[in-house]
């Protein structure tokens, strides 16, 4: 049996026999243990773990962001507090709009007469002062817009809390009588007002008939083209819808055609330049045929030219 | 041999998995210290006009992690206590990691003492087409005649050494080459099958997978030789705590590699036995007043061993540094002529050049190279690591040649055995080929 002491003897070498580093004098035998600095399995593992780059990342960013959200979640889950949230956001939205800075109290309108600023300011939709951030600008406009007597409005909220409102207004250009009364009608044929008194306004033409003020332009171009005439002028008739009548004093009418009537109306002007037509006995000029223009005489002309007629040829003129 | 194949190329696939995610560890596992490099591949390097690459081709790693630990629970080279190794393991794997800031799922380790042995091996075939090809390099390599290098071993390197085309012998890289006979000599090393499965195990415990294993001689002789040196040959010796590798380098290839189960360790036991002073106070002496030339001072140096036995002030005892030579002289000429044993066996004396370099931790003793040129030969010189990209101040000594070594490995290996295709000799593969060379012979 071999003693232990000769467990780790080496084997005899060529000078002598020499003892091998015993198993012990591996580890420190002696003096303070040294701190062994090995981590546990566990922290080992942990710490490959946080150096995974997507696990840091979700739980550097991923996770920090899920407590919160649920937290948010959880506090917003209660129906007094989302409604308290809203009320307190209500508060200050109103805070704000209803600062000193931000109020509309005076409003200015430009550009129009006194009448119509006056129906403006009576019609205005909002009672001021207002904050400006509830006043509905275009609201305003439309309404103003609205009225016949305005052709374009501007609507905007100056400096100083002033409302400003600049009209444009519409510009009477013709009077159209109608059962109801006179209106006026600006050149496109749009209302502008009704006249309660012809008189009121005795430079504006006068026009009659269903259906006159849609050819309010046409109408502007005869009355134009009617040159020396126009003193005579009693107005222009639409006759069915579709042509005109011009109405002379002395109960004379010129019966225009459908196309053209302004030029019929300059050729009836060159004939009366010539011909002096109008001061005699005419009641009708009929000109709906271009091509034979037709008068028609009063009954005392009509005679007068059957006298003449007779007494020239001998021969009895029938009575038309 | 198939399974060796396959543990073999699992290994190199893993490395290339690990070189595609771009981070790798080295392990080097010894007996005095454990040291973990953690490695950044930065893709292929940019060559230059001519055709040299920076930091002679290794500008394509960075060390990105470095640390070391006292090793525990290793002796030889070999894992002695596993739970304590692990542990040591665990500790530099972590701390290199920490630095990298980077986890590391990879691992190259190297092997120091499981009883390396060398086997040369020789193949030939005859070429069934003029031309050597991928598949010829294959079957000539299938084709050596393994020795029976016993139960309980294992092949860790088989590198290719030599080619030879007919009458032409030296040559590198046969393919492509014109010929009849292909030959091949083939290096074969081989370590015990239990040391390397203990590692295996240890790794494993550690969460970590075993991208590549080197032998610890083989790899410190790629830091620590010069590129002229591997060309004309010569031999590494790397003294490390446990164990002292030895390799020889001829045409750039390993072709002898051992190790002597001797090392810096035995030199601080005989320190701490003949000077009666615990270890740790054996290491500092060894480190800071070692040496193996005495000169007349040396008698006069007194060092200050502080006993530290328990007695306090009363113990102060004081050694010349003489007497601390006299111990350490007799264990390094032991080392160094086992080494020169080692070396004349594998018949180093019959190299083109027989330089000798001496690396790792025990070859700092001051005095060393003039004592080693007394019996290894007059070509002694002491080498340390060459440099890798990052690689921090505290490992560029020569106790990092192994490390520095391992990241050379990871980052170049070196084509081995099983780099090659397994010949597909099956018959009706063989007799498919016949066939189709019939008719293109006859029509």
């Amino acid at each position: 049996m071999r003693p232990l002491t000769q467990l780790f003897a080496a084997r005899p070498r060529r000078v002598v026999p020499r003892r091998v580093t015993p198993r012990r004098l591996a580890a420190p035998a002696a003096g303070p243990v040294r701190h062994d600095p090995a981590p546990s399995r566990l922290a080992y593992r942990l710490e490959r773990l946080w150096l995974t780059p997507a696990y840091r990342a979700a739980v550097r960013v991923g996770l920090p962001a899920a407590v919160l959200l649920l937290a948010g979640t959880l506090w917003l889950a209660d129906e007094d507090r989302r409604a308290a949230i809203a009320d307190r956001l209500a508060g200050i939205r109103e805070g704000i709009e209803n600062r000193p800075e931000f109020m509309v109290n005076l409003v200015s309108i430009e550009g129009a007469s006194p009448v119509v600023a006056d129906a403006v300011r009576r019609m205005l939709p909002v009672r001021l002062p207002e904050s400006s951030f509830r006043l509905d600008l275009e609201g305003i406009r439309a309404a103003v817009a609205d009225l016949d007597a305005v052709r374009s409005v501007d609507v905007r909220v100056k400096p100083g809390g002033v409302l400003g409102i600049e009209i444009a207004e519409r510009v009477p250009a013709i009077l159209w009588r109608t059962p109801q009364g006179i209106q006026m009608l600006d050149e496109t044929g749009h209302r502008v007002a009704t006249l309660l008194n012809r008189a009121a306004r005795p430079d504006l033409a006068l026009i009659a008939g269903e259906g006159a003020d849609r050819v309010v332009p046409e109408a502007l171009a005869v009355l134009a083209a009617a040159g020396p005439l126009t003193g005579r002028v009693r107005g222009l008739v639409r006759m069915g819808e579709r042509r005109w009548d011009l109405v002379l004093d002395r109960d004379q009418r010129i019966l225009l055609p459908e196309t053209d009537p302004a030029g019929a109306v300059a050729r009836v002007v060159a004939l009366d330049g010539a011909e002096d037509l109008f001061n005699r006995g005419v009641t009708r000029l009929d000109l709906r045929n271009p091509d034979r223009p037709t008068i028609r005489l009063t009954a005392q002309a009509a005679a007068e030219m059957r006298g003449a007629a007779e007494a020239a040829t001998g021969v009895k003129v029938a009575k038309r | 041999m198939t399974d060796l194949y396959k543990s073999q190329r699992a290994m190199r696939n893993m490395r290339r998995a690990a070189m595609d995610r771009g981070v790798i560890a080295i392990l080097d596992v010894g007996s005095s210290k454990i040291a973990c490099l953690v490695l950044r591949f930065d893709g292929p390097e940019t060559a230059r006009e001519d055709g040299l690459g920076f930091l002679a081709g290794q500008s394509q790693i960075r060390v990105i992690g470095a640390a070391t630990t006292r090793s525990r629970g290793v002796r030889h080279g070999e894992i002695d206590a596993l739970q304590e190794t692990e542990r040591a393991i665990r500790t530099a794997v972590q701390a290199a990691q920490k630095m990298a800031q980077v986890r590391v799922d990879h691992v190259i380790a190297c092997l120091s003492g499981a009883r390396p042995r060398s086997y040369g091996l020789a193949g030939e075939v005859e070429l069934s087409n003029a031309q050597v090809g991928e598949h010829d390099v294959a079957r000539v390599l299938a084709a050596c005649d393994v020795p029976d290098f016993g139960a309980g071993r294992e092949v860790l390197h088989a590198h290719p050494v030599n080619f030879s085309l007919d009458h032409r012998t030296g040559l590198g890289d046969p393919r492509g080459q014109i010929g009849n006979r292909l030959a091949v000599d083939m290096h074969l090393l081989t370590v015990d099958t239990d040391a390397v499965r203990t590692l295996l195990h240890c790794i494993k415990r550690c969460d970590l997978e075993l991208a590549g294993l080197a032998s610890s001689s083989y790899v410190s002789g790629l830091a620590a030789l010069v590129e002229d040196e591997q060309e004309l040959g010569a031999a590494c010796i790397d003294m490390g705590g446990g164990t002292t590798g030895v390799s020889i380098f001829l045409k750039r290839h390993m072709i002898f590699a051992d190790a002597v189960r001797m090392g810096g360790d035995h030199v601080t036991a005989d320190i701490a036995k003949g000077l009666r002073v615990p270890l740790a106070v054996a290491e500092r002496i060894k480190t800071m007043n070692g040496g193996v030339l005495a000169t007349g001072m040396d008698d006069r140096e007194m060092i200050d061993t502080g006993g530290d036995r328990g007695d306090g002030e009363k113990d102060r005892r004081k050694v010349s540094r003489a007497e601390l030579i006299g111990i350490m002289r007799p264990r390094v000429e032991e080392i160094l002529e086992e080494v020169r044993a080692v070396l004349d066996a594998a018949g180093f004396e019959h190299l083109p050049s027989q330089q000798v370099v001496l690396t790792g931790g025990a070859s700092q003793i001051p005095g060393l190279d003039s004592m080693a040129a007394r019996i290894l030969g007059q070509n002694v010189r002491l080498g340390r690591p060459m440099r890798v990209q990052g690689l921090p101040q505290a490992a560029t000594g020569a106790a990092f040649a192994s490390s520095v070594g391992l990241c050379l490995f990871a980052a170049h290996p070196q084509d081995e055995w099983w780099d090659f295709d397994i010949p597909a000799d099956r018959y009706p593969a063989r007799s498919l080929r016949r066939a189709v060379k019939w008719f293109r012979d006859n029509w």
